[in-house]
């Protein structure tokens, strides 16, 4: 649906994108993930030609973006909503005017106007302010006014920028839960700019890591996160403390696993100590994963990474200062050990 | 205290006797005032229009074309408005016919005030969040509905503040235009004020003009304050 290959492009002398290839299959939630000024919103503006491009080809449904025509472009942006961090709402016109603008400006029939604006409104929760004028809304309330703007169209993909980053974490929930259930509903393909490592645990199927204008990682996200390439590892706040001396190892579990007890289990057979340095549990799209952290005596390594992968464990070694000991030196399998079933 | 009353009866006099001239004069500026506001906005618009789009921050960017617009704009508002009125004199000649009285005056106020109608309006314009064009965009709105439907429709109450602005400019200019060879409050405070040293009845003039410099703004603020 979605297929950028070989993207490249420049503000001045300043690369802001670098050849970044990434494609988006309709129906899934795709995920562009970076530090601020990664070229994430450029890369998502570069999708539906609110930037030019001279590098690379941006095909969407075949089409190459570039060389659209004006009316093309516009036909285009028809099938493609955007929704923004700042909202983007008229803001002196209240919740039904901002809706229904896009189809007035495609010269809707007004009854035609009216039956989708209310369809939208239902949708999003917002019905009963039809008539509100929309900087008395709250963030959240905003923001799906500016969702039901994106879907008026009917459009086959939605596109967020920063959608969630200025809105509280409750209110973000609540507007993830809305994306997800329009993604089903709807079979809407979504892709989604974040900062927000949540945002992308929680919704995305597939993941780009975009840092400098450079893919660093692009993939299921359940597989990056499980096991965690050393560019995302930055992303992640790791509040544990880690111990020293000794040998900490984060271990990962998919659910299934988690149910089996495997650390008590692997004290227990190896019989072996060692100590749990910190742990949670994450939500990652509808399922929940184990983070566990434990710390190894160094006598003791051996036998445990013997046990882990025997056990098929996802688990990576850590130094004391949280880094990933093995990144520098060794060949991918060795440093991810990612021995997946 | 008899003195005062016989100068307060003095000055009623003096009012029933140039009272309906008075009266006329300020006719003469707000029709002045008026048409020239309407003419300067209709043309500062247009104008503003095509800067905003070409602006290096508008809906397509053309330096070269915006710079010799924002030259051109300097240029008009850099001419003090006598020498204006007084220079464009062949030219009021060909619109109006005659470079004496109003209708010749309306021909160079406009012109003196579409310059900073434009640069007016187009701050307005550019105040408009971006965001909001942005996403006018991303759902397929072409130039000229994000002109109409969009910019001006979200910079409707700042222009509204600064048609105020613009009309107290033009009542100023007009009352100048007055003191040579138009008509209305200026020319009235000349005549009789000026060249007659009747001192009073440039002070009513004066007073007019603060009155309706006054409720103009007034007026300006109280539709801002709606429209927002």
């Amino acid at each position: 649906m979605i297929d950028v290959s070989g993207l490249s492009k420049c503000f001045g002398g300043n690369r802001v994108l670098d050849d970044v290839t990434m494609s988006v299959a309709p129906g899934e939630i795709y995920g562009i993930v970076g530090h601020s000024g990664a070229g994430k919103s450029t890369l998502l503006r570069c999708l539906n030609g609110l930037e030019t491009y001279r590098k690379g080809s941006v095909r969407i449904n075949g089409a190459e973006v570039r060389d659209l025509s004006p009316s093309g472009l516009i036909e285009l942006r028809r099938t493609m909503g955007m929704i923004f961090q700042t909202f983007n709402l008229m803001s002196r016109k209240n919740v039904y005017r901002n809706v229904s603008f896009p189809l007035e400006i495609r010269k809707t029939p007004k009854a035609g106007i009216e039956r989708r604006v209310m369809e939208l409104l239902d949708m999003v929760g917002l019905a009963d302010r039809r008539d509100e004028r929309v900087r008395n809304l709250s963030g959240g309330q905003k923001q799906r006014v500016g969702i039901a703007r994106a879907l008026a169209l009917r459009p086959d993909i939605l596109l967020c920028d920063e959608a969630t980053s200025a809105l509280d974490p409750k209110t973000t929930g609540s507007i993830l839960d809305l994306l997800e259930d329009i993604n089903k509903r709807l079979n809407l393909t979504i892709v989604i700019v974040t900062h927000q490592m949540e945002v992308v645990k929680r919704l995305c199927h597939r993941m780009l890591l975009l840092d400098g204008g450079v893919a660093q990682a692009e993939g299921a996200t359940e597989d990056l996160f499980l096991s965690l390439p050393a560019n995302l590892r930055g992303f992640i706040d790791e509040e544990y403390t880690l111990v020293p001396g000794g040998i900490n190892i984060r271990l990962m579990f998919p659910r299934d696993i988690s149910r089996d007890a495997v650390v008590t289990a692997m004290a227990r057979e190896l019989d072996i100590d060692f100590s749990i340095v910190g742990g949670k549990l994450e939500r990652y799209l509808d399922d929940v994963f184990g983070v566990l952290i434990i710390n190894v005596r160094p006598e003791h390594l051996d036998m445990a990474v013997e046990y882990m992968r025997k056990k098929r464990l996802y688990w990576q070694m850590l130094d004391a200062d949280g880094e990933n000991v093995h990144d520098r030196d060794a060949s991918a399998d060795r440093i991810l050990n990612r021995t997946r079933r | 205290m008899n003195g005062g009353t016989d100068r307060f009866s003095w000055m009623l006099e003096r009012l029933g006797e140039f009272g309906p001239d008075l009266w006329r004069a300020t006719l003469e500026t707000a029709y002045m005032v008026f048409a020239s506001t309407v003419f300067a906005l209709s043309g500062g618009f247009v104008l503003s229009v095509a800067m905003i789009l070409v602006h290096p921050r508008g809906l397509r960017p053309k330096r070269v074309v915006y710079n010799a617009l924002d030259w051109l704009v300097n240029l008009g508002r850099s001419f003090p408005f006598t020498i204006l009125m007084i220079s464009i004199q062949p030219f009021t000649r060909l619109v109006a016919g005659t470079t004496l009285g109003n209708d010749a005056a309306i021909v160079s106020l406009s012109i003196a005030a579409a310059p900073l109608a434009a640069r007016l309006i187009e701050g307005c314009f550019l105040e408009v969040d971006r965001g909001v064009v942005e996403a006018a965009r991303s759902f397929g709105a072409g130039d000229m509905q994000i002109i109409w439907r969009v910019l001006l429709p979200e910079a409707l109450p700042a222009v509204v503040l600064n048609i105020a602005v613009i009309a107290i400019t033009l009542l100023g200019y007009a009352a100048m235009a007055g003191t040579v060879g138009g008509g209305g409050l200026g020319d009235f405070a000349m005549k009789y004020g000026y060249y007659r040293f009747q001192t009073d009845l440039m002070l009513y003039a004066v007073v007019i003009l603060i009155i309706m410099v006054q409720l103009t703004q007034t007026i300006g603020g109280f539709i801002y304050r709606r429209l927002r």
